[in-house]
């Protein structure tokens, strides 16, 4: 019994891989996670209160450290204001000339459909998260997903009310990004931590340097368009070095988003296709 | 196996994925978090034998994956073999001691961590040792060493032991 449970499961997971998303299993775990997904709404929703307040209880432990290191910073950004307030006016004018030059604008061409994140990664393995949106709301396969911080990741599966978001930081994940600052482009990928990015493909000449801001090119190749408009924040350069053996530079990117505490996320969705 | 044991366990398992999903995940210490489902699962097992924990093992993965859109079978394919191997530890113990539940538990958490480790690696989807070792197992052995015997209490009040078994486990 044991054995041919066994060999059960290794059938469900050799078919469940093979088949397309549109497959026999795929639409039967659609229709059962559609039939789930109120219960995991009703969870969520009784759960928050404890989540929060488990939360509160880590963050505290880790707040006397860090309120040390803001009073530093906040000497540090006070400066920083003075000088900002010119770079603004220089970036605005930058930012009307990019847009021209890129052709498409981000957020005009998209409508925000935002959702709660029902389940969080399961394992180490897959950074995928369940968000409660699905094509009812108009989400659909492969649209972005993003924080009012950055770049969170790719919609992968859909049903009714439900959707899975695999993570930037997913190893199977990948965006072509640019630095913003001297438009070096690259490919941003899972980095050699959980919680770090690559920025991979980056030529040796181009100029990059630590604290840098990595965002979405929106690039196209040849009939192939990026999943990401141009311009969403990713993260920001933490270190950058190069060999002599190395075809390209090797750039650490620490993401904006904070994948830890991810509770509200926003799907962009393509106002053509919703229309 | 009785129809009424087989209802309570199959309708227990499904409220248990989906309390796992939704509540026990976020719970994060390190990278790991308790795994309600196994100790259920082992728990069950304990008190109903191999036959039990084998299809209870099969259903809790089922719905595992089919609650976290997951991959299909392959929680199965590791709860399966726990549920088995529980249920069978459990024939050869006695049922009122303390200590089968946390070492059934225990050694199902390694189990279960490892097996996935190399599953996840066989399907491409490697994760650091330092991780997998230090960051998940340890912590998820501490958590469901946690839980390990409130959870077989319980489950003694839901699926009691009956009354021929109690007499031998007084005897024992």
């Amino acid at each position: 019994m044991a054995l041919g449970l066994v060999i059960l499961s290794l059938a469900l997971v050799t078919v469940y891989f093979r088949e397309s998303s549109g497959g026999a299993l795929h639409e039967a775990q659609r229709i059962a996670v559609s039939i789930l997904t109120p219960f995991e709404v009703a969870a969520e929703r009784v759960a928050r209160p404890f989540q929060d307040a488990y939360g509160w209880t880590t963050d505290l432990l880790s707040a006397k450290d860090e309120n040390e290191e803001l009073q530093k910073e906040v000497e540090a950004l006070r400066q920083q204001v003075v000088a900002n307030e010119t770079a603004a006016q220089e970036n605005e004018e930058l930012k009307e000339l990019l847009q021209f030059v890129r052709g498409k604008e981000f957020p005009d061409d998209f409508d925000h459909v935002a959702t709660r994140v029902l389940i969080q990664p399961q394992t180490v393995f897959r950074h995928e998260v369940v968000v409660a949106a699905g094509s009812s709301d108009g989400v659909r396969v492969d649209d972005p997903v993003v924080t009012p911080e950055g770049l969170a990741g790719t919609v992968t599966e859909v049903t009714p009310n439900s959707a899975k978001v695999r993570l930037i930081t997913d190893p199977q994940s990948a965006a072509s990004a640019l630095v913003l600052e001297t438009q070096a482009a690259g490919i941003v990928l899972r980095g050699p931590s959980d919680e770090s990015l690559d920025l991979d493909r980056v030529a040796k000449t181009a100029r990059v340097e630590p604290g840098n801001i990595v965002v979405t090119s929106g690039a196209r190749v040849g009939k192939y368009e990026s999943l990401f408009p141009y311009g969403i924040p990713i993260g920001l350069v933490e270190s950058v070095s190069q060999r002599d053996v190395d075809l390209f530079k090797r750039i650490q990117v620490a993401p904006l988003v904070d994948f830890d505490s991810l509770h509200e996320v926003v799907v962009l969705v393509e106002k053509r296709r919703k229309g | 196996m009785t129809p009424a044991d087989a209802l309570k366990a199959t309708g227990l398992l499904l409220l248990v994925a989906l309390l796992q999903v939704s509540w026990a995940t976020p719970i994060e210490v390190g990278s790991g978090h308790p795994d309600l489902v196994l100790v259920t699962l082992v728990g069950l097992a304990l008190l109903r034998g191999p036959l039990f924990g084998t299809i209870a093992g099969f259903w809790a993965g089922l719905a595992l994956d089919v609650a976290s859109l997951g991959t299909l079978g392959l929680s199965s394919l590791l709860l399966t073999p726990a549920g088995y191997w529980a249920g069978r530890f459990g024939e050869g113990t006695t049922r009122s001691s303390p200590y089968p539940p946390l070492v059934a538990v225990a050694l199902g958490t390694v189990w279960l961590g490892l097996g996935s480790a190399i599953v996840h690696f066989m399907l491409g989807e490697g994760a650091s040792a330092s991780t997998v070792l230090g960051g998940v197992l340890v912590p998820t052995l501490a958590l469901n060493l946690l839980l390990a015997y409130p959870v077989y209490r319980l489950l003694r009040r839901i699926f009691p032991i009956a009354a021929r078994e109690r007499r031998e486990v007084i005897l024992v």
